[in-house]
């Protein structure tokens, strides 16, 4: 077989097509390369040294090319890293970085994942949950009325603002989590992986909005509590990835939306109503993830409830002697609500609040429930949730 | 047992993620391994000639200056494998593409760059191959020497480099450089491609041996000349490590692709004939 290359150069093209031959062929096979670039022998010689084949240039400075094995032997022992379709139960730790379905060389690196079990970290809403949640991203400079103008009463911005405050140390926890979870999850399980970063980004963003709202006004951010901190500690402490999932996402986010549903009702100006209406969406998702990722497994692992219990109680007895919600947290509620001082008004508040936490224990309660805990169950480990709502 | 010892030069970092891994490699396959490294050629030439190490992993120049001490000595060495790739290299002069120089004769009064002084590819040797044409370096053209990683025999391409670097500036009107090394730079964008016109080429030499001498135990070099020709490339253990060092696979040992260096070495006045260091301007 004869390539001529014409006037073609062997480093702008022609090597690619000298490849583009050779790889059509076994090892050993000749192909003769012909061309008028003045380096064309000097070039193709040194590539074929470099690439294990062997060149021979006759009289008539046409290049003999004998195709080498090193092509060859470095695919013979390849092999696919599963399918692109299917989740695989274990997928081994070499096929590590690699693109699920892609032809691995045999060899490189073993990295170890302790999370590379299907049934520990899938859901099969995954890929759905995460085609969403790439869709519904949102851009804070434009999706929040940042210009409108308002004025609130001293009171009313001050208890924005220690909402705020106390908002974006939990949305720091609900970040690190995930963050820290999906490095440890076997990169086969693409779709939680990207759903985790996801969630980790959208937290990201909560804590920008939430801190941008408070400093809307020109103060200062407002208190953080010990308890308050103490709580999302005890979060952070969790290693297991079903029981952090269960904590944060089910319990904690699943509490928080009906917090952030409470803030867009009750919000006094249209930058607040953004932001919490904006993360609500956000954190429905993320605890949508929390109940399809636990069904899958309680489908699968019969003793998945008393862990999940023994979690609720653990953590239960860490906080114990904490003093669960920033009590600045619930006045700026219950002012919230109220809308002013006058004692109706804050008759109201004090039963909106009371309404807000009847609602957290009853939203609770299904999620238990539809986990598999009796009522009576899931109403005594409701109760047992931090008093910090995250 | 004591251990098979080889000598090797760190030209680069990877030279200890080579030669690790090639360590553990050999010593499960049974052969007890170990290496050494040098900063320099010629020390690992005088420990060869010594005794103090069995092996010496050699730039084709170290392998003169081996031959010509060991012979002077009387003592028995040979090369015992080399890399596929070390067989039939070819060095280029180039000029730039614009220059007015047509032909070898025209660099008369003209300067050309080379690599370091004791770069086989990209000075010996295309210095010898210009004194073939009847061109004198120093006399008849002036040398502007690149000194980059001098002792290294080469194996730094800094001093390439720059000289390929120098022509393109225009501070030079030719340059000296491996044929593998010019592909390199052009997609280095150190020699853009078509800034640069083919003047002309040495004739095929061969690069880097495993030397042996008659000093070494011959049943450990026999293992370890057998181990080495028995690396795979099929096999993603070790072919890192070849990929690392270059080769596809190892193969005997020749020596009559040294010749050119030989006659170059003697014409420079690099080594004497008994392997003394001669060169009045090297300090490794």
């Amino acid at each position: 077989m004869n390539l001529d290359l014409a006037g073609l150069a062997f480093d702008t093209g022609g090597r690619l097509l000298v490849q583009k031959t050779l790889a059509g062929l076994p090892p050993e096979s000749t192909i003769t390369v012909t061309g008028r670039n003045p380096f064309l022998t000097l070039h193709l010689r040194a590539w074929c040294r470099a690439s294990g084949h062997c060149a021979t240039v006759g009289d008539d400075g046409r290049v003999q090319i004998v195709k080498g094995r090193q092509d060859a032997d470095r695919w013979v022992r390849a092999e696919r890293a599963g399918e692109p379709d299917t989740v695989a139960r274990w997928p081994p730790g070499h096929w590590g970085l690699a693109a699920r379905g892609a032809l691995l060389e045999a060899g490189g690196p073993e990295p170890a994942y302790d999370l590379d079990d299907r049934d520990v970290v899938w859901a099969d809403l995954a890929p759905r949950l995460y085609a969403h949640a790439a869709a519904g991203q949102w851009d804070p400079a434009t999706a929040v009325p940042w210009d409108s103008p308002f004025t609130l009463p001293t009171d009313i911005e001050a208890a924005v603002v220690q909402i705020m405050t106390y908002l974006v140390e939990n949305e720091q926890a609900a970040l690190v989590i995930p963050a820290r979870l999906l490095t440890r999850i076997h990169p086969h399980f693409r779709e939680v992986v990207g759903l985790l970063a996801v969630q980790a980004a959208d937290e990201a963003r909560h804590v920008d909005v939430f801190t941008r709202r408070a400093l809307h006004t020109g103060g200062r951010m407002g208190s953080s509590s010990a308890g308050g901190r103490a709580s999302l500690a005890s979060l952070l402490a969790e290693p297991d990835f079903t029981l952090a999932s269960f904590l944060l996402s089910v319990l904690g986010e699943g509490t928080f939306v009906y917090l952030l549903t409470f803030l867009d009702r009750h919000a006094p100006d249209p930058v607040t109503r953004a932001v919490t209406r904006l993360a609500r969406a956000d954190e429905a998702r993320h605890v949508a993830f929390g109940v399809a990722h636990l069904e899958h497994q309680s489908a699968t692992d019969p003793t998945m409830l008393g862990r999940l219990r023994r979690a609720i109680e653990r953590r239960h007895d860490v906080l114990v002697d904490t003093a669960g919600l920033n009590q600045d947290v619930f006045d700026a509620l219950l002012l919230l609500a109220a809308g002013d001082w006058a004692p109706e008004a804050l008759s109201r508040g004090h039963r909106e609040v009371q309404q807000l936490q009847a609602d957290m224990d009853a939203g609770r309660r299904r999620h238990l429930s539809r986990l598999g805990f009796p009522d009576d169950e899931a109403a005594e480990l409701s109760a047992l949730h931090t008093r910090n709502f995250m | 047992m004591t251990a098979f010892t080889m000598g090797a030069v760190t030209y680069d970092p990877k030279v200890v993620t080579i030669w690790d891994g090639f360590r553990v490699w050999l010593t499960a396959a049974g052969l007890p391994f170990d290496y050494v490294l040098y900063s320099h050629y010629e020390r690992q030439v005088e420990d060869l000639i010594a005794g103090r190490i069995d092996a010496a992993w050699n730039s084709p120049l170290a392998w003169i200056r081996a031959r010509r001490l060991a012979e002077a000595r009387g003592l028995p060495i040979r090369a015992l494998v080399m890399r596929d790739t070390d067989r039939d290299l070819a060095s280029a002069v180039v000029v730039r593409a614009d220059s007015d120089i047509a032909s070898v004769d025209d660099l008369r009064g003209r300067t050309v760059a080379t690599g370091a002084v004791d770069s086989p590819q990209a000075t010996l040797l295309p210095l010898e191959h210009l004194r073939r044409h009847r061109l004198q370096p120093g006399t008849d053209f002036t040398v502007r020497r690149f000194d980059v990683g001098v002792g290294l025999h080469g194996d730094h391409l800094g001093g390439e480099r720059d000289a390929a670097r120098a022509l393109i500036a225009g501070e030079v009107d030719a340059a000296c450089v491996l044929d593998g090394n010019h592909l390199l730079f052009t997609k280095e964008g150190v020699l853009p491609s078509g800034s640069t016109r083919l003047l002309t080429t040495t004739d095929l030499y061969d690069h880097c041996n495993m030397t042996v001498t008659g000093a070494a135990d011959a049943s450990l070099v026999a293992g370890f000349e057998e181990l080495l020709r028995s690396m795979s490339y099929a096999d993603p253990a070790v072919r890192p490590l070849l990929d690392l060092e270059g080769l596809t696979s190892w193969e005997d040992g020749r020596t009559d692709g040294y010749d050119l260096l030989e006659s170059a070495v003697t014409a420079s006045g690099f080594y004497d004939g008994t392997g003394t260091v001669t060169a009045a301007e090297y300090r490794p």
